[in-house]
């Protein structure tokens, strides 16, 4: 079943058009990997799908505009790992981490249930931040804060994860732990995952689909094999990626 | 007691209580002082007849205290109050501890109005309440949509950013015409001068009813809104990602706030860093989370703000100060000598 379906997708800022008539489907099950050299428009399609920037053409959740959805309903679906987090005030981990419940109590009235409580202490329970969970997000490291946000969005627990560089500040014990968490994560029923990712290898090992682009346009999208045959990865790059990944692994062994 | 409840969000009953008990108290100790000393005993009966509808002795006390002194200290405990609110409204809204109804430029806006009301003598006889305050609401909606409209023209966002840095230049911009203005008011260059100082001397019932009233209804639309603020004083896009309808709460802060600015410049004039500093020294106490922050920085503001206007009324009697003057600096130094410990207690 597929569960994203963005068609003909642009995004432009005055004169410069950033995306330029993306098209691509994510469905059920799926992780697919959004990949390609800096300034491709990855993370702009990230923003657009979360609706923070103004777009042409569609993007449709289970058939449906998600133009059509009331926020909070969109983020019971959807949910989204930001690139980077700059948190304003001294608010602790727990709190950050309970506002990702925002979506499905968002009355003033709404009383907090157990259900509600266990979601939020498992989201700090699965990121290893339990320890930490009245610390100030202020006094984190980059990649606690990266931690505290992906736990937020655990809490959220929406159907569909976008991931913009997910292991953005993570150290390798961390990368290791966070997708195989999505991984398994993903097991789940009617669940998608995308995430924008520069570790090509990462890429490699995690996704089942990808979507290669240069300079806001696509070069490929489809599986794993034909998104990362050599031609594709060398045109978008501009490089033999295949002989640099090649010459990085031989220092290994 | 201040400690948060498991789930980590506002108040518990008993440290309401304890609010209610320092601003009751604040209150009557306020209304006791003056060029004439009132008994504390005295002055809490009173009140308490008063509000019962019991007789009540005419005395020249009793006249003091009802009709000079409780209204004026009303007045201002619920200016204080709205004023902190709504800076606090501001800070997290446009996650910026440096926000405030005068950097968005309500303030201004809203003393131009109350300016050029009392420079021309604007009144409007079929309404109960001046034409400075008429005018002061008016032109406090009127910035905000100037602010709003540039803003949403430059970026069609709303960005924080755009906000503030139009709000500042439409701040200049509105003092320097209330220099023109009051360059050319002739022998009204003193009232307006006073009045931009800030003053609540004269306030009377409904004036007070009216604060009450912008409180009730703004305040708490304010106060429904804490979790939203949360989301936004942690960023804009985590607030939307989460599924806050970030343009509708925006605009719905925005609008409360100016609305209870405008309400309260018209009465008191602009009385500078209530609204900037109580909300950061009550976030240094109880932290960031505005459940606890909206309601805290309520009652601290309007606790703030009677003692400031206690100062002003008798540090030289029978000479008076204006209110903003004591505002601004018992609260300069409150806030460094807090923002100094805060900052030695981190490191």
């Amino acid at each position: 079943m597929t569960l994203l379906d963005i068609n003909g997708l642009s995004v432009r800022y005055g004169d410069k058009t950033i995306v330029d008539r993306v098209s691509f489907t994510v469905d059920e099950g799926q992780w697919l990997m959004i990949i390609g050299p800096n300034g491709a428009g990855k993370s702009t399609i990230v923003n657009a799908i979360s609706q923070g920037a103004d777009y042409t053409g569609t993007i449709r959740y289970l058939g449906q505009d998600v133009k059509k959805y009331k926020p909070v309903d969109l983020a019971k679906q959807i949910g989204i790992l930001a690139q980077n987090h700059h948190v304003g005030y001294s608010f602790t981990v727990a709190e950050v981490v309970r506002l990702g419940r925002y979506s499905h109590a968002p009355g003033i009235f709404a009383k907090k249930s157990n259900d509600e409580e266990r979601l939020v202490e498992e989201a700090l329970e699965i990121t290893g931040l339990t320890p930490i969970v009245n610390q100030s997000v202020l006094t984190l490291s980059g990649g606690e804060l990266q931690r505290t946000f992906l736990a937020q969005l655990f809490a959220q627990n929406p159907k569909v994860l976008i991931l913009d560089e997910p292991t953005n500040h993570l150290d390798l014990v961390y990368q290791k732990q966070v997708f195989a968490l999505v991984n398994e994560w993903l097991k789940g029923e009617g669940r998608a995952v995308i995430s924008v990712v520069h570790d090509l290898s990462l890429a490699k090992a995690y996704g089942t689909s990808a979507l290669l682009l240069n300079r806001g346009k696509t070069v490929s999208f489809g599986d794993m094999d034909s998104v990362f045959s050599q031609g594709n990865l060398e045109s978008a790059y501009s490089m033999d990626v295949y002989a640099w990944m090649r010459e990085m692994l031989s220092q290994w062994t | 007691m201040f400690n948060q409840r498991n789930n980590g969000e506002g108040f518990n009953a008993l440290a309401y209580l304890l609010f209610n008990f320092i601003l009751i108290l604040t209150l009557i100790l306020c209304v006791c002082v003056g060029s004439v000393n009132i008994p504390f005993t005295e002055t809490a009966s009173v009140i308490w007849k008063a509000l019962t509808r019991q007789a009540v002795e005419s005395s020249s006390y009793t006249a003091i205290i009802l009709s000079v002194r409780l209204p004026r200290v009303l007045c201002v405990a619920l200016t204080g109050a709205a004023l902190s609110i709504s800076g606090a409204a501001m800070q997290g809204l446009l996650k910026n501890p440096l926000a405030d109804g005068s950097t968005l430029g309500v303030s201004s806006g809203a003393s131009l109005g109350a300016v050029l009301a009392i420079a021309f003598g604007i009144t409007i006889p079929s309404l109960p309440f001046s034409g400075t305050m008429v005018m002061a609401i008016a032109f406090a909606f009127g910035s905000l949509l100037i602010i709003l409209s540039l803003a949403y023209k430059l970026d069609y966002s709303l960005a924080t950013n755009t906000i503030i840095l139009i709000g500042v230049i439409f701040s200049m911009f509105m003092s320097s015409i209330i220099s023109l203005v009051t360059t050319f008011a002739g022998e009204k260059v003193k009232n307006i001068t006073f009045w931009t100082m800030g003053s609540l001397a004269g306030s009377d019932y409904n004036n007070a009813i009216l604060l009450a009233a912008a409180l009730l209804i703004f305040g708490t639309v304010i106060a429904c809104h804490a979790r939203e603020l949360n989301a936004f004083a942690i960023g804009e896009d985590n607030a939307r990602h989460i599924g806050v309808n970030v343009k509708r709460v925006r605009l719905t802060i925005l609008i409360c706030v100016s609305a209870l600015i405008g309400v309260c410049v018209s009465i008191g004039g602009t009385i500078g860093f209530v609204g900037l500093v109580t909300p950061h020294i009550v976030r240094m106490i109880f932290g960031p989370n505005h459940k606890r922050l909206l309601p805290a920085s309520s009652f601290c503001g309007a606790t703030f703000l009677m003692l400031a206007d206690l100062i002003a009324r008798t540090l030289l009697n029978p000479l008076e100060l204006p209110i903003g003057v004591v505002t601004s600096f018992v609260g300069a130094l409150l806030f460094i000598y807090i923002f100094y410990q805060s900052r030695r207690g981190q490191g």
